[in-house]
């Protein structure tokens, strides 16, 4: 053990997005010691993506609006799979969580009277979304950060974990290395929380970043935690598709919310040709409703694009496969309409989207308030992940705790957009609360000098595998073609025989993964980190696949061409993910608890 | 398909030098892209730091053809590509490995500042009252994606080396964004005049013509900074002001 850097404390939190340091935040707070791991470096995690904003109900907009109201529009969004407690704390806790970020130091838009301006999004029924322009993910990251770094956290950047270390069950620790140096570090900790995001590495086209690895989630089921709900996987319908090297990169749903349209090849808004009836009451049925809606009338209802996520995906491929797309495989989604309808209009889109358009120009030389952008769906959260109590977001291992995208249980089959940042806060401060607790209660356990000795061994295998450094045993070819093939195979229009096949593939890859090489040493070294963060994507991969060929129906993200309609059984089920003892992947199928009487009380009040 | 020769700095703290790569270029590309190709197709440990892809986070500055630049927004249509592209680390930090420096000077220079300080609450409900006007004069700096490319041109970093005795642009810019946050109370300016060294700013302006997110530091943010120091510190008026106010 004398071998390694060690480092001891009580509450280790791996990751350092929102909810790693809103869970940080919370348990230095509490007078616990307080370490934080990031693969990258401070403030640079996918948070600073995130562009809409943070939904709370704080009725600053329309006090129509409650945290009742918004606990049924996650529901109905997320297809009443999601775990209602966790939708109702969310809903109650959000508003708190954004006020305390304004007492940190971040500023929101503002309304007339000076508070904070919400604003409308996909799935929401009023507008609820605090936000800062088009970059509400890096004033909230900036603001966690900032603040974080004066309340005596230790932070450890550019270092990844490749193992949770246990104490018979227990989480106590964890094993990484870091980037500069390639040292092997061991972590003791009376409590872990997981924090790592999301998945979108595993496939193609994605709007994540090389980080999202889906680390958290394999660690977790290394450990023996549950994953839960992983077939649903989101596909945001508007990322950029042209030129092919930003393929992927997001386009904020703001962009309709402030009015912006979708239209296909013949120029027709073919989002209103298909209305799914749970929505149709509080859904336009003309354009010139929809765009008073985006103007802040409340008596008009919302226009279509601003419908859930995995519909306007589903409808945008369509498009597209019945060749009505744009020239480039998309849609077309155009603002710059709405010049002729607002004063000055150019530098209304400016102001209202200023990074989008910033976007567009540097990176596509497409001048929004000018044309349409070319838009299609990406690969962008997961709604699966680790199961988590709802208070106190500890997994189903002791000692581990999990918030963020990595958790699972609030959001069902599909994420309402907005609902990521305050996910991050709510939940991540209640980890961050509960590990604190937990580690007050406990002692430091006990690290098995052999479990380090092996796990450093199997780390540094593809370096000493240099030799052979060949197609077959690069990790960046392993890595592209498991992208192509979860894309191909497992993407959003599912069907069995093509997911049995992605099982095979995967498998295959698992294979030459094990005798991947990395040339080079091990000093900041892409090629072998690579390498390193292939288990965790087959992993990932392998969950996803499994889990959506034992859904057998179409509900939110998972669609399935052969179980096109939703299935009152299926919709009854959660899929458990769990390591059996032999070490492979078993599925296993729950019964979802019924509703209380209180919850549907308030779901049928409010989704008329 | 065209190719195109991409001449990167390999080496560590040890030393370095110049290598060349030919890789084949496609519509759209972005320097980032070819570092990526070349890093899966021949270099796979050649060492590059990134993370959004769309200039977002700040992650992947280096020096194009000489130039302080983010890689993930430096389109190659925009270079000449019938000679070799350059690409080297920032110079005003030490070299970790090939693209990759050791910034975490910049981390350690932010908690040295003081942090923000709200006034009571406006409301009973805890909250505050803000016009837009007043968040919108901040919003400027509160854009910064902490790239660092301004403290790398910066000459009194990167040739004088005075990393000792001046926070440089980007931590200008973030007092800037405190002192001017419509909430905040706490009182800057002797550490401004003292430990941070907002004098050794002599206004080139180089820091405003690298920024990315064409933040107007020198401007928006320093010289307003500068001003308040003079007018607490050098102005006689105000000094006499103060001897009178005790
Ligand atoms: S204006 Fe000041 S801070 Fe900016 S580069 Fe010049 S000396 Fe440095
Ligand atoms: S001020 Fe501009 S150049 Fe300096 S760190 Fe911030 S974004 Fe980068
Ligand atoms: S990778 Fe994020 S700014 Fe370039």
């Amino acid at each position: 053990m004398s071998d390694y850097q060690t480092h001891q404390y009580d509450v280790l939190v791996i990751g350092a997005g929102g909810a790693g340091l809103r869970a940080a935040i919370e348990a230095s707070g509490a007078g616990v010691s307080v370490g934080v791991i990031c693969k990258s470096l401070l403030g640079k995690a996918h948070t600073v993506m995130a562009e809409g904003g943070i939904a709370a109900a704080m009725a600053n907009v329309d006090d129509r609006d409650g945290w009742q109201v918004h606990f049924a529009d996650t529901m109905r969004g997320g297809q009443y799979v999601n775990n209602a407690r966790m939708a109702e704390i969310h809903a109650k806790e959000a508003p708190e969580r954004v006020r305390e970020l304004e007492a940190w130091g971040a500023l929101f838009d503002r309304t007339k009277d000076g508070r904070i301006l919400q604003r409308n999004f996909g799935g929401h029924r009023y507008p609820r979304l605090a936000h800062v322009g088009d970059r509400t993910g890096l004033e909230l990251i900036r603001t966690l950060q900032d603040h974080g770094i004066h309340q005596g956290i230790q932070f450890h950047m550019e270092c990844t974990v490749t193992r949770l270390l246990q104490d018979g069950d227990r989480v106590v620790g964890a094993f990484g290395y870091d980037r500069e140096k390639g040292r092997f570090r061991v972590f003791t900790a009376k409590a872990v929380i997981l924090a790592t995001g999301g998945i979108g590495r595993a496939y193609a086209v994605t709007s994540n970043s090389w980080e999202y690895t889906g680390d958290g989630h394999a660690l977790a089921y290394h450990a023996g935690a549950d994953l839960i709900d992983m077939e649903f996987v989101q596909f945001h319908p508007t990322g950029m598709v042209w030129p092919p090297s930003v393929r992927g990169i997001l386009v904020t749903e703001g962009v309709r919310g402030e009015g912006g349209v979708l239209r296909n090849s013949a120029g027709q808004r073919f989002m209103f040709d298909h209305i799914p009836d749970n929505y149709k009451p509080q859904t336009a049925d003309n354009e010139d409703e929809g765009w008073r809606y985006c103007q802040g009338d409340k008596a008009a209802r919302r226009p279509p694009e601003l419908l859930t996520r995995d519909h306007v995906a589903r409808c945008i491929v369509r498009e597209i496969r019945e060749g009505r797309g744009s020239p480039h495989g998309g849609v077309f989604l155009d603002i710059s309409w709405i010049k002729a309808h607002v004063p000055d209009g150019e530098a209304h889109i400016r102001k209202k989207l200023p990074s989008m358009y910033h976007q567009f120009k540097e990176l596509a030389g497409i001048d929004i308030t000018k044309e349409p952008m070319e838009v299609g769906p990406t690969t962008h959260y997961a709604m699966g992940g680790v199961r988590v109590d709802a208070e106190t977001q500890m997994s189903s291992v002791p000692g581990l705790f999990a918030a963020g995208e990595c958790a699972a249980g609030l959001h069902g089959a599909n994420r309402l957009g907005g609902n990521s940042l305050s996910d991050l806060l709510v939940f991540g401060k209640r980890a961050g609360e509960h590990a604190a607790l937990y580690a007050k209660r406990t002692t430091q356990g006990e690290v098995d000098g052999g479990v380090l000795d092996r796990t450093a061994a199997e780390a540094l295998a593809p370096i000493e595998r240099q030799g052979a450094a060949n197609a077959e045993s690069n990790p960046f070819a392993i890595q592209h073609e498991l992208q192509e093939a979860m894309q191909r195979l497992v993407g959003i229009v599912r069907l069995e025989s093509e997911m049995r096949e992605a099982v095979t593939v995967i498998a295959g890859l698992a294979e030459r993964a094990r005798r991947v090489s990395a040339p080079g040493n091990r000093e900041y070294n892409p090629g072998w980190h690579t390498a390193l963060d292939l288990d965790n994507l087959l992993t990932v991969s392998e969950a996803v696949t499994l889990a959506a060929i034992e859904r057998k129906e179409s509900r939110g993200a998972q669609f399935r061409e052969d179980y096109q309609e939703k299935s009152s059984v299926e919709g009854q089920v959660t899929i458990v993910i769990r390591k059996a003892g032999d070490g492979t992947m078993r599925v296993t199928r729950e019964t979802l608890p019924p509703l209380s009487p209180e919850h549907q009380a308030i779901i049928d009040a409010n989704t008329a | 398909m065209a190719r195109a020769i991409f001449s990167i700095w390999r080496g560590d703290q040890s030393g370095g030098a110049m290598q060349d790569y030919v890789t084949e270029v496609s519509e759209g590309m972005v320097v980032l892209d070819a570092v990526h190709q070349i890093q899966a197709e021949s270099a796979h440990d050649l060492a590059v730091r990134w993370n959004c892809k769309a200039g977002k986070c700040g992650s992947c500055s280096a020096e194009v053809n000489g130039k302080p630049r983010l890689m993930c927004m430096t389109r190659l249509s925009d270079l000449p590509l019938d000679e070799p592209v350059t690409i080297e680390p920032m110079q005003a930090f030490p070299s970790i490995r090939d693209l990759v420096t050791d910034v975490s000077w910049n981390f350690e220079v932010k908690t040295k500042i003081k942090k923000f300080t709200p006034r009571p609450p406006d409301a009973a409900d805890g909250t505050w009252r803000i016009a837009q006007e007043d968040v919108e004069r901040v919003q400027e700096f509160r854009k910064c994606i902490e790239c660092f490319l301004c403290q790398d041109v910066c000459h009194v970093l990167r040739d004088h080396h005075l990393h000792d005795a001046f926070i440089g642009p980007r931590f200008l810019v973030y007092t800037a964004a405190l002192e001017m946050h419509p909430l905040d109370v706490e009182d800057r300016l002797a550490d401004l005049k003292e430990a941070h060294g907002v004098g050794y700013c002599n206004i080139t302006k180089c820091c405003t013509k690298s920024c990315p997110e064409h933040i107007t530091i020198t401007d928006n943010a320093i010289i307003p900074l500068k001003e308040r120091v003079v007018d607490r510190f050098y102005d006689p008026v105000r000094r006499l002001l103060r001897v009178f106010q005790g």
